[in-house]
């Protein structure tokens, strides 16, 4: 069971962005409040970069 | 950047739950595993690779998908799926020629060298029909045309985008249907589990706001979703089939690096598909 321990400021509205226990390198993390998306950089310590933009080949 | 110790890579860019599933079923397993993020991988041709020998391929970006199954398969890695299944499932025309060749059941499908030539394609095939971009998912750009004119125009943007890819046009028959599709999902030759999905509108892609619904899986639905993955050599599949009024199912799309999460949702414990796609990563390894 995930549990949120820490949180990472966002970097656009400095707002909490929840971290869950179980947060790996590469998630994608949205901020609760301005929903602008972050990828997680680094876990260990928590860093979180701007996620990119969706391009046209991405899918399944 | 690669470990010496694990037997295994997820190779991936963006850790969605279907990547956090597996690498968390990895985990519980005790099995070491090297999380390979592709912006960061180049391969030597001709070079030894001190990296896993067994790689699951769930990178989102197609190109990047496939060009890194093909350097890995070059330096000897075994690729989940494979760089051909990449290429076939990846690109729809591909799919729709494979489907043909093997002798099953597609929409009628058509291919244009130029948007000129699609109105004459989509005459032939007739309306409503569907354009289609070559590559690409979650429905994007995929365009319904009920008649000439809204397919000139639609063929008029297509012609003015600066990709040459985009100047290679699918036409599609469009199948008519229930508001739903159907999700089959495949791993090495079995069906895991299937769902419905259903939409307000035409596209029911779940990426689209689709609803997800568990499909009671029948012969029939097997033995078509498992055929069509393994004539196209996908060893993981998600197999997207369409049943016409008269109960006839054709097989639209095989995804060769599938999105799960609303199939596993809606069987909770039932099925385990990151479990399934490991139970295959090692069996690989171990052949």
């Amino acid at each position: 069971m995930s549990q949120t321990l820490v949180a990472a400021e966002c970097l656009e509205c400095d707002a909490e962005v929840p971290w869950e226990n179980d947060t790996r390198v590469g998630e994608i993390l949205e901020c609760p409040d301005c929903r602008v998306e972050f990828e997680v950089e680094s876990v260990e310590p928590p860093k979180i970069v701007l996620a990119p933009e969706v391009e046209e080949d991405w899918g399944e | 950047m690669s470990s010496a110790t694990a037997r295994f890579g997820v190779l991936a860019s963006r850790v969605r739950f279907e990547e956090k599933s597996i690498l968390a079923t990895l985990d519980k397993r005790g099995i070491v595993c090297e999380q390979i993020d592709p912006r960061s991988l180049s391969v030597r041709a001709g070079t030894a690779w001190d990296g896993p020998g067994t790689v699951l391929n769930r990178e989102v970006g197609h190109y990047r998908a496939l060009y890194a199954a093909s350097a890995l398969e070059s330096v000897g890695v075994t690729v989940l799926n494979s760089a051909a299944a990449t290429a076939v499932c990846g690109d729809k025309w591909q799919t729709s020629a494979a489907l043909v060749a093997e002798g099953l059941p597609t929409p009628d499908t058509g291919l244009a060298l130029t948007p000129d030539a699609a109105l004459a394609a989509l005459e032939e095939i007739g309306y409503p029909a569907v354009v289609k971009p070559l590559v690409g998912s979650w429905g994007r750009l995929v365009t319904r045309v009920t008649d000439p004119a809204m397919a000139s125009a639609v063929l008029e943007h297509l012609a003015a985008l600066p990709s040459p890819q985009s100047h290679i046009v699918y036409v599609q028959r469009e199948v008519p249907k229930a508001d739903r599709d159907i999700r089959v999902l495949v791993v090495d030759g079995r069906a895991v589990g299937a769902t419905y999905r259903s939409s307000k509108e035409w596209r029911t892609n779940v990426a689209r706001g689709a609803v997800s619904e568990r499909c009671p899986l029948d012969p029939d639905l097997t033995t078509l979703a498992v055929a069509a993955a393994g004539k196209l050599g996908a060893r993981i599949a998600g197999v997207d089939l369409l049943q016409d009024p008269d109960g006839r199912l054709t097989v639209l799309e095989v995804n060769d690096r599938v999105e799960f999460r609303g199939l596993q949702e809606t069987h909770g414990t039932d099925i385990d598909v990151a479990g399934a796609i490991v139970d295959l990563l090692i069996k690989e390894t171990r052949a």
